[in-house]
């Protein structure tokens, strides 16, 4: 197979509100941000990827509201639903097939002009589920009694996820919430559904970000060094939680299996140097580092507490400050991409890491993580 | 490098108004199962399945993960493409790309609605932006009686020739078993039925639909060990032109013009009319079966009408046109553009039974929706270069 | 920003979809709620082939991958397999519950996969994983899943 990297990525700074901004503003500024750090204009792009949700924002063809603004007019133009991985999954095939050298793929999202609870009970099935009133956090919090019931791992160990990232994002000017906040500070916070609390939880964010994907023949011509795609993988488990054992995450296990033989991995703990994962709730965050083999199943909690996934650990996860510190759903996972390729680059400023060649980022899509994403980069070829 | 891709199988329900007997998993379960059988392949032969619909229709988030148990997507890779009323098409064109990257090997394509659970209208008014264009307009068809008009005035055509092909699809559909309606009709009755919007007449126009369709694609390395005569992908092409309705050329489609500029260049051929042999249009309205095919390049401006009235559109004329009936005959809107393709593919194939043009080296199909967006697929018998 | 929009208000438009649905259970799901309905009995359809019982019925088997033919009667008691209690009055949850509001996954006696339902008659704070239930119907029964109104702890 040939080769495709990443040169060049833009984000919007992750608001709780962006007022003055519509989809299509904040599509622009990621864009044009991306076009700049890769030393580009639209002309260089041969094709767009756009990812947006129709439910998240209100609008049927959602894809239309950033069209102009991804600079599609002319060019060949799709759009992935769920979230910013899967986008620029399709759109690094499309970079692979033959087709097209540079693809351009955008996330956007807006969660503060819409009501979370209502469009997440959404993805429960209509005719069994819905009625029951469930939500992404009343589910997220059915996943992590479960997981803390298995592992005994306590909400307390949980919350210090949250002391790490909301920490980390101290130091990324992109990040919604930076907070320097302690365990006891989490514990307090207001129960919304047992055991998590709102500072378990991410919060309801603005943003968008846009990343170019080129095919290995044109990623040395522009200006930025390329950072490249190693392996990469997505799967998806059974949709009804009663199907599933919500303790584990199987699909989370097979994406990583499949992305780190394309890549070559053979040990990733010793091989992967930082992580960028989807912590859209604490807990997350240990469970998908021990589904991803990169903890022994109901360990992650120890080598937390030991610091070992700090900035300054020896695998620090979610040096940005993860979704916790902000997140627009849909563009989360490509914020999570563009932050591994700053970080290889050794652009990621006050936040950046020490050791970092190869990197992991990681996307979600339904409820309780019924699908994951994962991509391995790498500065080498 | 890069791999050639082909369809080796197809499968579609029979579609209809509405399916009250099944969910719309189960709806999506049977088109797969037919795809499956078409290709005589199991799910475990399948590496990942790409699905689409247009999610106010049901209202169902996340549609990728909520349809795994009837698309067979557990522990697959299951991704959604949603493009509006282009998602068939999309879907094809994305299952292309999966498989040409190398990726995957065999892909299993799937575009689904279920339009008896909602009201149309109301989702796709939702379509145009919130502060602008949707506080005045309803619903497709005022958009589409606006380019009829402009194109009547430009070119003098009449109510009478966007009647002829209705008349023509629906003659066409009742050869193909799995068209919602099959009914013949005359002249007089499509001019006798009610007006919806100036010169658009109720059988001018689509109805609404449950049904879906599922697509089997695989690389150069195994589909011609599936299928005898596969359906090779020569080139695809997607474009989507305007984002506000005030943006178009009333009475053109860009897009199409776009689309079939590119596809037509990547294959090498220079005159459409002669070259291609069938073609699988996503025409929602009568009167988009002679604009479009002037902008696909078929013939020139103005020239379509007597192009049509001549016969050359029809099963056994020069270059017949949906011999499927088209989407007036049926339009379960997501999984309008990827029957489409199928359609083609399976001329292509040798498959298309009752609806069968002779010796098909080169089809096309293609997708409609957004904001008078065009998607295109040529399909040829032979292997491209 | 530029310059140009330097103390422009920004303007609002406040908009719902409101699109009706009327979802088709489909011949599966109506079977199983005229049995809650007519007859307070949950019943699931089993594979043929793997011989697993799915719990919310369901038309094809997932990984076997063909029809679900038979129908057996699963008890109306079941296991805790985990549990999830809301505190803050969330937008989804139905206008007639008040929080702390219970859901939980039930795998019934004799069904392989867990069902999703509320819990009630018992303080939150008491919920396990493992503990034991059993469905009470509703008093006024319509066809859909509420026709069971929640479970409750086996005494």
């Amino acid at each position: 197979m040939d080769r495709t990297a990443i040169i060049g990525v833009g984000m919007t700074t992750i608001e709780a509100e962006k007022r003055r901004e519509t989809f299509a503003d904040m599509t622009w500024e990621a864009v044009n941000k991306a076009l700049s750090d890769a030393g580009m204009t639209i002309a260089d792009i041969d094709n767009v990827v756009t990812t947006s949700s129709d439910f998240w924002d209100g609008r049927t063809i959602s894809l239309m509201a950033v069209g102009d603004v991804s600079g599609a007019a002319e060019k060949n133009v799709s759009c992935v639903e769920g979230d910013g991985t899967y986008g620029a999954f399709y759109a690094n095939a499309r970079a692979l097939s033959g087709s097209y050298k540079t693809t351009l793929v955008t996330g956007h999202s807006k969660g503060s002009q819409c009501v979370s609870s209502l469009i997440t009970n959404a993805a429960f099935d209509p005719i069994y589920e819905r009625v029951l009133g469930m939500d992404m956090i009343t589910a997220s919090a059915m996943q992590a009694n479960a997981y803390m019931n298995r592992t005994g791992v306590k909400p307390e160990d949980a919350a210090l996820v949250s002391v790490k990232n909301h920490g980390n994002a101290l130091k990324n000017p992109m990040a919604q919430l930076p907070m320097n906040i302690t365990v006891d500070d989490v514990m307090a916070s207001e129960m919304i559904a047992d055991p998590l609390r709102k500072l378990d939880c991410s919060p309801v964010s603005d943003g968008c970000c846009a990343v170019i994907i080129a095919h290995e023949s044109v990623a040395t011509k522009f200006k930025q060094k390329p950072i490249w795609i190693r392996g990469l993988a997505f799967c998806t488990d059974s949709f009804f939680f009663g199907d599933r054992d919500l303790a584990r995450s199987k699909a989370l296990t097979e994406a990583a299996k499949k992305a780190y033989a394309m890549a070559g991995i053979k040990d990733p703990r010793k091989e992967i140097d930082l992580v960028e994962l989807y912590d859209a709730f604490s807990y997350q965050e240990l469970l998908w580092l021990e589904e991803m083999g990169l903890a022994d199943y109901g360990k992650a909690a120890a080598r937390l507490k030991a610091g070992e996934f700090n900035l300054d650990g020896a695998l620090p996860v979610n040096p940005s400050g993860g979704l916790l510190s902000g997140h627009p759903v849909i563009a989360a996972g490509l914020y999570r991409i563009a932050e591994i390729v700053l970080q290889l680059r050794g652009d990621a400023g006050a936040h950046q890491v020490k050791k970092a060649k190869t990197g992991l980022a990681h996307g979600v899509n339904g409820l309780c993580g019924q699908s994951h994403c994962v991509w391995i980069l790498d500065k080498e070829k | 490098m890069a791999k050639r891709v082909a369809i080796v199988g197809t499968g579609q329900t029979f579609h209809k108004s509405h399916r009250p007997d099944v969910n719309g998993q189960e709806l999506i379960n049977e088109a797969v199962q037919r795809a499956l059988a078409d290709a005589d392949l199991t799910m475990k032969d399948i590496d990942a399945i790409l699905i689409g619909n247009m999610d106010h229709f049901e209202g169902i988030n996340y549609v990728d993960c909520w349809s795994v148990d009837g698309c067979g997507g557990v522990m697959k890779p299951v991704i959604k493409i949603t493009t509006g009323g282009t998602t068939g098409a999309s879907l094809a064109i994305g299952g292309y790309h999966m498989v040409g990257s190398g990726m995957f090997e065999k892909v299993l394509i799937i575009g689904w609605e279920k339009n008896s659970e909602s009201d149309t209208t109301g989702a796709i008014t939702t379509a145009f932006d919130p502060i602008w264009d949707r506080q005045v307009f309803a619903g497709a068809i005022s958009g589409l009686a606006a380019e009829a008009q402009a194109y009547m005035a430009r070119f003098g055509a009449s109510d009478r020739d966007g009647a002829r092909v209705s008349v023509r699809d629906r003659k066409h559909a009742m050869n193909n078993p799995h068209a919602q309606l099959r009914k013949e009709v005359s002249l007089e009755d499509v001019l006798a039925s009610p007006m919806l919007a100036d010169p658009i007449h109720l059988l001018d126009v689509c109805p609404r639909s449950d049904g879906a369709c599922a697509v089997i694609m695989a690389s150069e390395d195994s589909a011609e060990k599936i299928c005898p005569v596969p359906d090779w992908i020569w080139g695809t092409s997607a474009h989507n032109t305007y984002s506000y309705l005030g943006d178009g050329d009333w009475g053109r489609l860009t897009s199409m013009e776009q689309c079939a500029k590119e596809v037509f260049k990547k294959a090498g051929i220079k005159e459409p009319r002669k070259e291609l042999d069938v073609i699988e249009m996503y025409q929602p309205y009568s009167f988009a079966g002679l604009i479009w095919i002037e902008d696909m390049g078929i013939v020139g401006h103005g020239e379509a009408p007597q192009f049509v009235w001549d016969g050359n559109t029809d099963m056994g004329g020069e270059l017949p046109v949906n011999p499927s009936g088209g989407v007036i005959a049926c339009n379960p809107i997501g999984a309008t553009g990827l029957i489409r393709c199928a359609e083609a593919a399976m001329q292509v194939m040798g498959k298309a039974e009752g609806r069968q043009v002779p010796d098909v080296k080169f089809a096309v199909s293609t997708g409609f929706g957004g904001c008078m967006w065009t998607n295109m697929l040529l399909h040829g018998k032979r292997k491209p270069n | 920003m530029s310059e140009i929009f330097k103390g422009i208000e920004p303007m609002v438009h406040n908009s719902k979809i409101s699109v009706p649905y009327s979802w088709w259970a489909g011949d599966t799901a109506s079977k199983f709620f005229i049995s809650l309905r007519d007859a307070r009995k949950i019943i699931a359809p089993r594979c043929g082939k793997c011989g697993k019982v799915f719990m919310p019925p369901r038309k094809v088997c997932p990984t076997c991958f063909t029809e679900n033919t038979d129908w057996v009667d699963v008890s109306d008691e079941g296991t805790v397999v985990s549990y999830s209690v809301s505190r803050r009055q969330l937008e989804a949850i139905p206008g007639d519950k008040k929080v702390p509001v219970i859901w939980g996954l039930i795998k019934l006696d004799g069904a392989d996969t867990a069902l999703l339902h509320y819990l009630d008659e018992v303080d939150p704070g008491s919920v396990t994983i493992g503990m034991r239930v059993k469905a009470v119907f509703a008093e006024s029964r319509t066809g859909g899943i509420r026709d069971i109104s929640h479970f409750k702890p086996v005494k």
